[in-house]
């Protein structure tokens, strides 16, 4: 597998030429972010991620974390990578400039984001749980919580978590166990189990703090008596400085299929002093509006590696020499043809190669709503922004960590058996890609956001934020003569869309069951319209510029053509989709439950 | 003390070079452009000068189109602290960027100018030894090592037989060889402060420099592609095949 290079080029094509990026200096708050400075913060993050991430990243893989006696060793070379990393600011990129952060735009810190998971998913968990810990307490935490926490996790000196899963709960985070005792001072003693915690323990910083959820006595049951709490590893002393133990230990790690680098432990905490976070039983609330900015990034984990995968199965399928091409030989000089003249592995690639570039476009779309929704000046822009997040957030984390699962498969597939051995890397990033589908919320839970909260919010106003722009689209370029033959699958693929909207929102309200049975297969065919779109808007861009100077090396070229295969291949999956939303739950409920 | 720095834009050393058709030079078009690998050297031995108290103020030059103003903007990234572009779309050969340094440098009078020993696209190796020559200052080349005094320095040079040992008297001229130090990664803050740094621009008319270029390229060719090999049946056809063929023994 060759060494990872950070696809600059697209990443400048998405957010310069799709989405006007450069015009993002014209937000408020946002005034120095013109191009000149973003794009050497790309390429030094892309270097930083090449030579130093991604050469870590098969040797973390392969020596795994250790525990011994509650101490965790994280792999070889992470913690000196973790320093460079940390000395260059880069835990800081999207933080607020009050707490010594660099306020870079959410657009441009999700391209750097994919870049490290590309690089290094493992080492890229312990500043994404970080950033998570960060805005909990950001949003929801009282001035002094922020003063005291803010700056060491900005500057990364200390590392953050997120506490939420113990052993009974999951998904259900209402059965939280973890008790939460007043001390009459402002804080508590907090005491319960944790389990998989990622960082939550190891030998990069001198600090953690973990963000925890635990119930206060009396507080009402379920998930309306839920809090939010900060605990630190070590009390800080009055010079910021970590102090004495407080009560929180590590009981032990998992063993994973992937991401072998990231520790993932069972925290115990015993008459631990943790300060509330927000307000009393809305600890859900606070850690949500952390969780939205999560997912979108779990989302990224699932591009960055699905890029990984495509770069090493290219590389691959032009060396490897095996058979000849079925319309006659390619290269009589040697032995055999090699492998990418094969229509099955151009197949691979090119699902690849479309569901990635059409997902970077989306996410850098989503990303950009968001500095939108953060930082515009006009409310109403600022609103249609926020309504456009709110409803592709769970479509971005399960679609693209599907997309991503899947195109760690195919790379891994054109390897044949090369593939599955693991000299070559490609089978990590399948064990790797794979927990991102479960993590952060499940892809089963994604969708039943979707169709349960996202879509009957403010009856149907998400929706329109999302419908408008592409029927605007399909409206205006339908006839287009160059366009017409792009945007007439869209348009197919819309109506089936529109269509199953109407079927889920019409039993959803009298039978919700209905409409959850229909949930995987409805935020994957919206998932698809949204690649659709994308691809239509990126060749609208590309189209006039075929043939100029600026298609020398025949980007534009590959992008309309990567196009043409996302239509006739990859799109008519919506048709399927279509039938079994509209075929509805009963084969699956009326199944006997005895006879499985 | 001031140190000036020379930074050259190159085409990124992870670019396969691509000949034009017609032979007249290098396809440029959509290539990654960087330092030149040499000159971020001696970027990082400035910028260490500096961390040591040693160097008051580092000024990073480079020459050639407008976009040139890139590379400085990554040395001042680096550390150094403001920069000087002087443009031309001139080709600009080694001794026209001593003559324009030379300009510079009595314009800015520094007391230590650190330069790349050559730059990956020409690798013509001449500018650092014709500056020291038309300055009239002492020179030296191919550092892996430099000590810094108030008035000397002394040079640990790589030569072909080992390592020379130079003692400089300030002002001079210093070229850096790769193992002279390692350069690092720009942090992001100093990337964000970097665009506030100042760079002047000048051009070769108001320097007094002329650049007309003293050298036509005649041509530019790929180099021979290597053939590949072939299997012999016994030792002895291949002693043979050595000796009358290749005729190498």
């Amino acid at each position: 597998m060759p060494a990872y290079k950070a696809p600059l080029r697209d990443m400048r094509f998405v957010l310069y030429e799709l989405h006007q990026g450069d015009t993002l200096a014209q937000l408020p708050g946002f005034e120095e972010m013109t191009p000149d400075l973003i794009d050497p913060v790309l390429e030094e993050a892309a270097k930083v991620c090449e030579e130093v991430l991604a050469p870590l990243n098969r040797t973390g893989d392969e020596e795994g974390c250790s525990f011994e006696n509650g101490v965790v060793r994280t792999p070889k070379g992470f913690k000196e990578a973790y320093d460079l990393f940390r000395e260059g600011g880069w835990t800081g990129i999207a933080c607020d400039p009050d707490f010594g952060g660099q306020g870079l735009p959410k657009s441009v810190n999700t391209l750097v984001e994919e870049m490290i998971c590309a690089s290094n998913l493992s080492f890229g968990m312990y500043p994404g749980l970080s950033h998570g810990a960060y805005l909990a307490i950001h949003a929801h935490g009282s001035d002094e919580l922020k003063g005291r926490y803010l700056p060491k996790l900005v500057d990364g000196t200390w590392s953050g978590t997120m506490c939420l899963t113990e052993p009974q709960c999951g998904t259900d985070l209402g059965l939280v166990r973890t008790k939460a005792i007043p001390q009459g001072d402002g804080s508590c003693k907090l005491t319960g189990t944790k389990i998989f915690i990622s960082a939550g323990e190891h030998d990069m910083t001198e600090n953690i703090i973990h963000l925890v959820l635990a119930r206060l006595p009396d507080a009402p049951k379920g998930i309306k008596g839920i809090s939010l709490f900060v605990v630190p590893k070590f009390l800080p002393k009055g010079d910021g400085t970590p102090g004495p133990g407080n009560g929180v230990s590590c009981g032990s790690i998992e063993h994973k299929m992937g991401i072998k680098g990231s520790a993932t432990c069972v925290i115990n905490f015993d008459d631990s002093t943790g300060w509330l976070v927000g307000e009393p039983n809305k600890g859900m609330r606070a850690m949500f509006t952390m969780m939205n900015t999560e997912r979108l990034a779990v989302g990224i984990q699932g591009l960055g590696l699905a890029e990984a995968s495509y770069q090493g199965a290219v590389a691959y399928a032009r060396e490897r020499l095996q058979g000849r091409s079925l319309s006659g030989t390619k290269h009589p000089d040697k032995p055999a043809d090699p492998i990418i003249v094969h229509p099955d592995v151009r197949r691979m690639l090119l699902t690849m190669r479309s569901t990635i570039e059409g997902s970077r476009a989306l996410g850098a779309w989503v990303a950009m709503a968001l500095d939108r929704q953060h930082h515009g000046a006009d409310p109403q822009e600022r609103q249609d922004a926020e309504d456009l997040v709110a409803l592709l957030t769970p479509v971005v984390k399960a679609l693209f960590t599907d997309l991503g699962f899947e195109a760690a498969n195919h790379g891994m597939q054109v390897f044949g058996g090369h593939g599955y051995i693991r000299e070559h890397g490609m089978e990590q990033l399948v064990r790797d890609a794979r927990i991102a589908q479960v993590y952060e919320g499940t892809n089963g839970v994604q969708a039943l956001d979707l169709i349960g909260r996202k879509l009957p919010a403010h009856a149907g106003r998400y929706l329109r934020a999302f419908f408008h722009p592409v029927s605007a689209l399909i409206e205006a370029k339908v006839e287009d003569e160059q366009l017409g033959p792009f945007v007439q699958p869209l348009a197919k693929a819309f109506v089936r869309l529109q269509q199953a909207t109407g079927q889920i929102a019409r039993v959803g309200m009298a039978k919700p069951e209905e409409a959850a049975a229909a949930a995987t297969e409805y935020l994957r065919l919206l998932g698809l319209v949204a690649l659709a779109y994308m691809w239509v808007r990126m060749v609208e861009v590309s189209l006039p510029k075929i043939g100029s100077e600026a298609d020398s090396d025949g980007f534009y070229r590959a992008k309309v053509a990567t196009a043409r295969f996302f239509m006739d291949r990859v799109l008519p999956q919506s048709g399927a989709l279509f039938s079994a939303i509209m075929a509805g739950g009963a084969s699956m409920m009326t199944f006997d439950e005895a006879a499985f | 003390m001031k140190v000036l720095v020379a930074v050259k834009r190159v085409v990124d050393y992870n670019v396969k070079i691509r000949v034009k058709a017609d032979g007249s030079g290098i396809d440029t078009g959509n290539v990654k452009f960087s330092m030149n690998p040499f000159d971020e050297i001696a970027v990082e031995e400035a910028v260490r000068l500096k961390e040591a108290g040693k160097a008051s103020e580092i000024v990073a030059v480079s020459m050639g189109p407008a976009i040139a103003h890139e590379t400085i903007r990554t040395a001042l990234a680096m550390g150094a602290d403001r920069g000087i572009l002087v443009t031309s779309d001139e080709e600009l050969q080694p001794l026209a960027v001593a003559k324009l340094l030379k300009a510079i440098v009595e314009r800015e009078a520094p007391k230590l100018v650190i330069l790349g020993k050559q730059a990956i696209d020409d690798d013509a190796n001449q500018t650092g030894q014709m500056l020291a020559a038309l300055l009239g200052w002492p020179q030296g080349t191919f550092a892996s090592k430099v000590v810094l005094h108030s008035d000397t320095a002394e040079v640990t040079r790589e030569v072909d037989g080992g390592l020379e040992m130079v003692a400089l008297t300030l002002p001079a001229v210093v070229t850096t060889d790769l193992r002279l130090n390692e350069p690092r990664y720009a942090s992001l803050p100093n990337i964000m402060k970097a665009k506030k740094k100042p760079i002047d621009t000048l051009t070769p008319a108001e320097l007094g420099v002329d650049v007309t270029p003293r050298l036509v390229t005649l041509k530019v060719e790929e180099p021979p592609k290597r053939k590949s090999g072939i299997k012999v049946g016994s030792v002895a056809e291949l002693v043979d095949r050595l000796k009358n063929e290749a005729k190498v023994i």
